[in-house]
């Protein structure tokens, strides 16, 4: 199977958590008076949920424009280490495959192709990118279709079914396995203790002490262990 | 009612903006090297970010107001358990969202 149908296939279960989110956005944001094509524009120009719901919840409450932006932006601001941790994966495409690789880099593409090139470290670079827009496919369509489909419907989705924590649970099940080693376990520990913490700061910041906090929890480990193997 | 002004500021800003940050390492460093201590942090990327992104939602969910949740809880360790021992990730989605929708029918 080529990479690209690989990534696909990996990235269709994220449909269950794409569309009701999408959807939602598309309630909501119409409910704020958007239209149906605003809503949609939104979608296709920002793609990405979190940062989305932050500034129209913002803008509803009345923010100034420029705090709505920046709090947004601020939620966004992970997006920077994803980019960074893919770049010596991907890092070597050509400029205009890099260019679409960003405007599709968002929480699902980066934590699925992850997953897959570390399990798969001899994957070439045109495996790794045909893979990146596999899952991609299944993953930004519908998050802009289902936007879509919100704003015209315009009915809520009821929260009695759980479908909020499809996000947490799709991304507990990527997580586990990528805990193989020491350094990514207490990365991963000193992220979690850190981001809960830290979730008074505002902005959503906690997030960011615990991602940052967590990466260099896990570089430290590493090199003592390694400093440890050698004596 | 939101302004259309200030909608579209924070529309282009915000596309332009998250662009900027998803294309600043991809897109700027390319292909040049990266030193070996930042390579060292970038392996913890993603178990740091998602974890941290993710334990804030299990313990506090926003569908119940921030109070934890026995239901949410159970389902969380479901999934954590079954991706951690099988590393199937689908496995692991497959037998949290059993859990999730099974007690959430079972609990009052």
């Amino acid at each position: 199977m080529s990479s690209y149908w690989r990534g696909l296939r990996d990235g269709l279960p994220f449909l269950i958590m794409v569309f009701p989110f999408g959807m939602l956005f598309g309630v909501v944001a119409t409910e704020s008076g958007l239209s149906i094509s605003e809503a949609v524009s939104f979608s296709v120009v920002v793609i990405a949920g979190a940062a989305q719901f932050t500034a129209l919840q913002l803008l509803n409450e009345g923010a100034p424009t420029l705090v709505a932006l920046a709090s947004a932006l601020a939620v966004n601001m992970r997006m920077a280490m994803y980019s960074a941790s893919l770049t010596p994966h991907l890092g070597p495409a050509p400029l205009w495959q890099r260019v679409f690789i960003s405007y599709f880099l968002v929480d699902q593409t980066y934590a699925g192709s992850i997953l897959e090139f570390d399990r798969r470290p001899r994957m070439t670079l045109s495996e790794k990118v045909g893979y990146f827009f596999g899952l991609a496919t299944p993953i930004c369509p519908p998050w802009y279709f289902a936007t879509w489909l919100g704003a015209v419907l315009g009915s809520a989705i009821p929260t009695e079914l759980g479908l909020d924590f499809a996000v947490p649970i799709a991304f507990l099940a990527m997580i586990a396995p990528m805990l193989r080693t020491p350094a990514h376990k207490v990365a991963a520990a000193t992220a979690v203790g850190l981001a809960l913490a830290f979730a008074w700061l505002p902005y959503n910041l906690g997030l960011i002490v615990g991602g940052v906090g967590g990466m260099m929890a896990g570089a430290r480990t590493e090199l003592m262990l390694e400093r440890r193997a050698r004596t | 009612m939101i302004d259309d002004t200030a909608l579209w500021i924070v529309i282009a800003g915000l596309g332009v903006g998250s662009f900027v940050m998803r294309f600043v390492f991809l897109g700027l460093v390319g292909n040049k090297p990266l030193p070996d201590w930042l390579l060292r942090h970038l392996r913890y990327t993603a178990v740091a970010v998602l974890p941290a992104l993710v334990a804030p939602l299990v313990l506090w969910p926003g569908a119940t107001d921030g109070q934890p949740d026995p239901t949410r809880l159970a389902a969380a360790a479901v999934t954590f358990g079954v991706g951690y021992f099988s590393k199937n990730v689908i496995l692991a989605m497959v037998c949290g969202a059993v859990t999730l929708i099974g007690l959430g029918y079972a609990l009052p």
